[in-house]
């Protein structure tokens, strides 16, 4: 039986609206999907998932026409369901490592995992249980993935969890970064309430840092706490003319319109500008999503302008795909050099020049070098930043003792992820660098066990 | 976020004391907040004007220009906030230095009250330039004399104090004594104004800056400034930065690429607020 595939919104119809492009499977495909799965003894599928899900114990839940029971299967590990089901890289994961994957056709774990957290959320079932009360408080910095998972693994072990966030919504990027149409806000939210039902208490608008540092966080009676701030500083191209009007970063584009609904201008009273033609930079999953947000914003011409070739885009398969079905023009190979403006400092074109690759470089990858007197203007009227992120450096440098690494990172120890500062704790972009949400996840789990372990060594009265 | 207290200060300007134990705990003279009114408003950049910790309180004032600061203005004491994030920004470092001259002009006294305040508590002799359009626009006339001293006053129309711009006593002072500071705090062009001249009489300078923000946090990067050739972020980096090194050309052009927005949303929000039901959309 071959492998189903997901339906999905036409993509001339999609591009110019905000809805969901993937529509889920429908029950008789997840039965038929659920059907597939060999049940192996040897479950290579779970070792390729961060956070452990029993993945062929939910998928023979789910075959026996238990969806309730296969959602809190999942929920035992992941109390992200309906998030992971949409954006991690699946493919590079658990599918990678199915036993059908030798044959091109791994079980589509992901659909499963979406089809199920939706059914559960739809039914209102699949909760799971937290632990008895325990005695220790935990802090949670920062609602994100990272935050999210932590908090939730803590909570359900019976601690006493705060989650602190200084935007107005929980989520981090999930909330700020992913677009409505890859993963609806009403989803987040509905995880974010689960987390809450878990006993999870959440704070928005406090900047640890600044509204409220580490040290007096410890002192107020949390015995540990969990840093996953992400890494939110953009980094910029350091070329001519950056500063233009016109030049968003990924993070500020992506803000305006999903965290503050831009796209839905003056109705919501935030404001994005964009015009026709817009040039994004970078290549990976947020450079995607900042093309084909600018797309459903009614950007007439949108252009993907990235330094290597095609094979070395680090964007998920999917959405490379998804991106070219809609429409947007890949300029490969290709580095801007500066950007142009009219006279009332409004960006007006683009200048690249050609690139070819060289030898690998550290990461592998072939370096790609300029082509002597190969550059080229096009028109464009606004160009957006997407090649990455550094460290936010609020937090940081007001947290007294907190050793950094040499890359400005916070220094976590990998088996443990103890920080310099005894009971705190830290993970995901803010000790790796940008990744994934799933890794990000998967460090918030991590996490979450050793502050039960710590808690539980260091103050075994309570 | 509760406001405890409201009152004009002048058209269109008015003061609001909000409860915000948190924040007023913490504050220090040039912090900021990031506020939203509601779950369709914007996340606005404002400056704390002064803190009460015992209370639990910051003062925060606001002149009208768009709908946002329209509907802030329009909310009385018993209403509340529904976010207020802080203290933002790098704090002003208040040390005695000697002569301080604070230079505000309109909405810029509130950011430089706490400033000048704090200079004076800390043994520095203040003096005080406040300058506005005209009389019923100047605001803290009385708390920034209580704070100075000496503490002069220009219109633009000479309807009360100087006739003039504010640079014209500042080069007066400037010239008549050594002073070893000046922090200029108001518009674009006034502070660019104010930098000119100490940058030609050579003395260390520094303004306050309100550059086009969204998160408040350093994480959209929508308010860089180049400050010496350098881009900063005027939420993480700022507000206060070298005032001789500020790229003030680029800073009046980004604060101006919403205009045409702002506009849009301020005249359909006026056009609701007369009763008319046809509320452009």
């Amino acid at each position: 039986m071959p492998r189903q595939v997901m339906p999905k919104q036409d993509p001339a119809e999609r591009s110019r609206n905000f809805g969901e492009v993937a529509l889920g499977f429908t029950p008789e495909q997840a039965a038929a999907e659920a059907a597939r799965c060999l049940n192996c003894k040897k479950r290579f599928c779970v070792q390729g998932c961060p956070v452990e899900v029993d993945i062929p114990d939910f998928i023979q839940l789910l075959k026996a026409g238990d969806p309730a029971g296969a959602a809190a299967k999942i929920k035992e590990k992941n109390s992200l369901p309906a998030i992971c089901g949409r954006v991690c890289p699946q493919e590079s994961q658990c599918e990678k490592e199915c036993i059908l994957a030798k044959k091109g056709e791994p079980i589509a774990i992901g659909g499963l995992e979406r089809f199920v957290a939706d059914y559960a959320a739809e039914q209102a079932g699949g909760t799971v249980r937290p632990a008895k009360a325990l005695p220790y408080r935990a802090a949670i910095i920062g609602a994100g993935p990272a935050g999210l998972t932590a908090a939730a693994d803590l909570a359900l072990q019976g601690f006493d969890v705060t989650i602190f966030e200084s935007l107005h919504e929980a989520g981090g990027v999930l909330q700020y970064g992913i677009p409505q149409f890859r993963l609806p806000k009403e989803i987040v939210g509905r995880e974010v309430e689960y987390i809450k039902q878990l006993g999870v208490k959440l704070e928005t608008s406090v900047l640890v840092g600044q509204t409220v540092t580490v040290p007096e966080l410890l002192e107020q009676g949390f015995q540990t706490i969990f840093i996953g701030t992400g890494a939110g500083l953009p980094y910029f191209l350091n070329v001519p003319g950056e500063n233009l009007n016109g030049v968003y970063s990924a993070n500020e584009f992506l803000t305006r319109v999903n965290l503050m609904k831009a796209y839905r201008f003056p109705e919501y009273d935030t404001p994005v500008r964009i015009g026709e033609r817009v040039a994004v930079v970078g290549g990976g999953n947020v450079a995607m999503d900042a093309a084909r947000t600018s797309l459903r914003l009614g950007a007439k011409a949108v252009y993907i302008v990235y330094r290597r070739s095609e094979e070395e885009l680090p964007a998920r398969y999917e959405e490379i795909e998804n991106a070219k079905e809609e429409g947007i023009i890949f300029r490969l190979l290709t580095n801007p050099v500066r950007i142009i403006g009219d006279e009332q400092g409004v960006v007006q074109a683009l200048e690249c020049i050609r690139m070819e690759l060289g030898e690998p470089d550290r990461s592998g990858r072939r370096r790609p070098v300029a082509v002597p007197g190969s550059e080229f203007q096009f028109p464009v009227d606004s160009v957006i930043v997407a090649i990455g992120q550094g460290p936010n450096p609020v937090l940081l440098r007001n947290t007294t003792g907190l050793q950094l690494n040499e890359r400005g990172y916070i220094q976590a120890d990998p088996e443990t992820l103890a920080t310099s500062i005894p009971g705190v704790f830290a993970g995901g972009d803010i000790v790796t660098g940008a990744a994934t949400v799933i890794a990000a996840m998967g460090a918030g789990k991590k996490a979450a066990r050793r502050m039960v372990e710590y808690c539980k060594q260091k103050y075994p009265n309570g | 976020m509760e406001i405890v207290a409201k009152d004009c200060l002048a058209p269109r300007i008015v003061r609001l004391v909000v409860k915000a134990p948190r924040i007023a705990a913490k504050a220090q003279p040039g912090h900021f907040v990031v506020v939203r009114l509601n779950d369709r408003a914007e996340r606005i950049p404002l400056t704390i004007a002064d803190f009460d910790r015992a209370a639990g309180t910051i003062t925060l004032i606001i002149q009208e220009v768009g709908k946002s600061t329209a509907m802030i203005n329009a909310m009385e004491p018993g209403q509340s906030f529904a976010d207020v994030l802080g203290p933002l920004g790098t704090p002003y470092p208040i040390e005695k230095v000697g002569t301080v001259v604070g230079v505000a002009g309109g909405l810029g006294a509130a950011p430089l009250y706490p400033k000048v305040k704090a200079l004076y508590e800390a043994g520095n002799r203040v003096i005080v330039i406040l300058g506005a359009q005209r009389r019923e626009l100047l605001i803290l006339m009385e708390e920034l004399r209580a704070v100075s001293h000496e503490l002069i006053v220009a219109t633009d129309d000479g309807s009360y104090g100087e006739h003039g711009l504010v640079t014209v006593p500042l080069r007066r002072v400037l010239e008549r004594e050594k002073v070893d500071e000046v922090i200029a705090i108001g518009p674009v062009p006034m502070m660019d104004a104010c930098c000119r001249i100490t940058r030609e009489l050579n003395v260390k300078t520094v303004v306050s800056l309100n550059a086009v923000m969204v998160d408040g946090t350093g994480m959209c990067g929508g308010c860089r400034v180049t400050v010496g050739g350098q881009s900063k972020f005027c939420c993480v980096d700022g507000p206060a930065f070298d005032g001789l090194q500020v790229d003030f050309a680029e800073l009046r052009q980004r604060q101006r690429y919403y205009n045409a927005q702002e506009r849009e949303a301020y005249q359909a929000h006026q056009h609701g607020m007369e009763g008319c039901r046809c509320r452009a959309k």
